[in-house]
């Protein structure tokens, strides 16, 4: 009797598995059947930081859903889509589903994601990757995009010794590496060569999620003197606008330098007052648009790597809403002609 | 109703009741629950690639499970198994990258450095507790965070500024052409069988060894075992030791099986804390453990599906796992309950056999 009844609840369990996969399967199919079949579809997978880290998976995002807008696609399959990675183990199941879904070019944003786009690219010989911030060229159906984000922070190094008043600046940094190292590079030597004497303060907090310790890290740049910090730090950086803002609220003129994309409107502090002087921009949403652009041409630049910089627009200063004045910002505009026409050669990696 | 049949039914209910109230979850927040489970269940089961990755999944929170479990046995807490974990992951990455031996033994070599370094790792707080009765709790926390920023320290080092080490030698690897051939290239790989064996090497030590008894026994009763003539500190190390050994192969399944290489980390793997959680499911049973590791990597595993195939945001599916791991856990109630219901009405009985 017990055993009959064991058996019963295995097999109602049982079946309500086969018949719940059954209804996913029927309606897998159904989608494909909805969308257009020709349509250049995308999708991206994001590193841990999340769709909404406000900085490059976000901005990637943003790159996908304008295009896929300006196609009038919908989101799912066909279309354009993406998936988070909560821990490092999920990037190739991620990217694999992606695959799997036949998403013509998908995006694997940061470059923790090097080592799980090389291993789906050798297994899936006919998908298109593309992967952001990493450099991959040993696979034909793998490119690489790159910017030169220390052309960028070279100018916003330029901007914060020239509006600096003690001249005493902040670097703070996500995790070492050789990403961040170019953010830390550029704002330094840009400053550097504005204000021979300024004084840069670079402290890394270890993480790209830790917005308390971005905090803690800011107070005491703020409190030692320094007026100006740049953050390259993901999410860490949440904590640098957050004391910033406490710190114009008790009455000490700050600002805070954001970075990937426009930042503005975490600075503000109430309705007339903000203070994010600029942000360094990665236009990754360029980048991708770009990239999304040539693949559907019939033009992916598999195994290549395509640098993105000041030139082809890939970055840049965001607007400073009025934080910089005129005087500077010809500074700026000097300098950053001057790297187009390679007058100025910005360092990759900090000197140590 | 009888005892085993209790025992059937207290994780079936509470299967049924996480999933209910994840649905409900699901529904409020605007998505189908139908669509949901079926992107669940898909995820684990849906196809070879899925099967393969579930059980690669399942198998790092198998050691995570044991290593918690072991030192729960013996009274110790240990919330450091995130640590030793850490500390076996870079030690396997290390001796399968540096070193060239033949395969096989190459591999062998880099699980027992990987769980030397988990142990030794375990030793310290081991030690601090049996001479010094500092808590194991706060050193192991503390000894997680100094795992963290060390290995990411080493890393460095050994790779000369990189991110992350160079992939291990094809020799100390643990993944198979034949395994991924047969799961669509999924990272299946052969620790699955080493998380087995872990299995029966820990319910053999516990059951079958004089050690084994000592360790329980100081567990259950420090004085009373002094008493006998045991010798508790001496066992208060080699408990940590055991439970970091395993932990320390964990970190080698991810070294040699998932990654083949470690990279910087910017937090916790999440693995060693939801040991204690598979651990607790499992009763601190080696079998039981096993069955918590199933349920935990099954449903991490599963849940990234549910945002491919169903479109359902990673928090939600965060909140739905949790739900359903909650009322797992909280099978005692439902025990409880079935018990009372079946001493007061004699009617569930005759209900329940028919």
């Amino acid at each position: 009797m017990k055993k009959r009844k064991i058996g019963l609840a295995f097999t109602a369990l049982l079946a309500t598995g086969t018949l719940l996969a059954a209804c996913g399967s029927d309606d897998a199919k159904d989608d494909k059947k909805g969308s257009s079949k020709d349509a250049f579809s995308v999708a991206m997978v994001t590193d841990t930081g999340g769709i909404d880290d406000r900085s490059f998976n976000q901005s990637t995002w943003e790159g996908i859903q304008a295009y896929g807008e300006e196609e009038g696609l919908k989101k799912g399959d066909g279309g354009y889509d993406y998936l988070q990675s909560a821990s490092d183990s999920d990037f190739t199941t991620n990217i694999n589903n992606l695959v799997r879904r036949n998403f013509d070019l998908v995006f694997a944003v940061g470059f923790k994601l090097e080592d799980a786009v090389k291993e789906v690219a050798e297994q899936q010989k006919d998908a298109k990757l593309a992967i952001i911030d990493s450099v991959v060229t040993e696979h034909d159906n793998v490119t690489s995009i790159m910017f030169k984000a220390n052309e960028a922070s070279y100018l916003a190094g330029v901007a914060a010794a020239l509006e600096s008043k003690t001249g005493k600046l902040g670097f703070l940094g996500g995790m070492e590496g050789d990403i961040i190292g170019g953010f830390e590079a550029g704002f330094v030597a840009g400053a550097k060569a504005a204000n021979p004497d300024v004084k840069i303060d670079v402290q890394y907090a270890g993480s790209f999620g830790d917005a308390a310790k971005g905090q803690t890290i800011a107070k005491r740049m703020y409190d030692s003197g320094a007026d100006i910090v740049f953050h390259a730090a993901g999410g860490t950086g949440q904590g640098l606008f957050t004391e910033a803002i406490a710190q114009k609220k008790a009455g000490n003129d700050v600002w805070a330098i954001g970075v990937d994309r426009d930042q503005y409107d975490e600075g503000k502090v109430d309705d007339k007052t903000n203070i994010v002087m600029t942000s360094v921009l990665k236009r990754v949403d360029v980048a991708a648009q770009d990239m999304i652009k040539k693949t559907k041409d019939g033009k992916f630049p598999g195994g290549e790597t395509v640098t993105y910089g000041l030139k082809d627009d890939g970055v840049g200063l965001a607007d400073s809403h009025g934080a910089i004045s005129d005087k500077t910002q010809a500074e700026i505009d000097k300098a950053q002609k001057d790297i187009i026409d390679g007058k100025i050669e910005v360092p990759e990696k900090p000197s140590k | 109703m009888s005892n085993r049949l209790i025992n059937i039914l207290v994780p079936v209910i509470s299967v049924i009741l996480g999933l209910i109230v994840g649905a409900i979850v699901m529904l409020v927040s605007g998505f189908s629950p139908v669509d949901g489970y079926a992107a669940l269940w898909n995820g684990i089961f849906g196809d070879s690639y899925n099967i393969g990755e579930t059980i690669r999944t399942i198998t790092p929170y198998v050691f995570s499970g044991l290593a918690v479990a072991f030192a729960f046995r013996t009274g110790m807490f240990n919330i450091g198994v995130e640590g030793q974990l850490i500390m076996g992951w870079l030690a396997a990455a290390y001796v399968g990258q540096a070193f060239e031996l033949p395969t096989g033994i190459h591999a062998v070599v880099a699980i027992l450095a990987a769980a030397v370094a988990g142990g030794l790792w375990a030793f310290i707080p081991g030690i601090l507790k049996a001479k010094l009765q500092v808590h194991e709790v706060i050193v192991t926390i503390m000894m997680n965070y100094i795992a963290l920023h060390t290995a990411n320290a080493a890393i460095s080092a050994i790779s000369g500024g990189k991110e992350k080490t160079d992939k291990i030698h094809d020799s100390a690897s643990l993944s198979s052409e034949w395994l991924a051939s047969l799961t669509q290239f999924s990272r299946l790989h052969w620790g699955f069988v080493i998380a087995i064996l872990a299995v029966i090497i820990m319910w053999f030590i516990l059951e079958k060894t004089a050690l084994g008894y000592e360790l329980k026994s100081v567990g259950f009763n420090k004085n009373a075992s002094e008493y006998a003539g045991m010798n508790v500190s001496r066992n208060i190390v080699l408990a940590m030791v055991i439970s970091g050994m395993f932990a320390g192969v964990g970190g080698a399944m991810e070294a040699l099986g998932t990654f083949g290489n470690m990279m910087k980390l910017n937090a916790a793997t999440g693995i060693g804390f939801d040991g204690i959680a598979v651990a607790l499911l499992g009763a601190n049973q080696p079998f039981g453990v096993l069955l918590g590791a199933i349920l935990f990597g099954a449903l991490k595993n599963g849940g990234l599906n549910m945002p491919n195939a169903a479109g359902i945001p990673t928090e939600i599916v965060s909140i739905v796992i949790a739900l359903i791991i909650f009322f797992v856990a909280s099978g005692y109630l439902i025990r409880l309950f079935l018990e009372r219901a079946s001493k007061k009405k004699g009617v569930q009985k005759v209900k329940g056999d028919k």
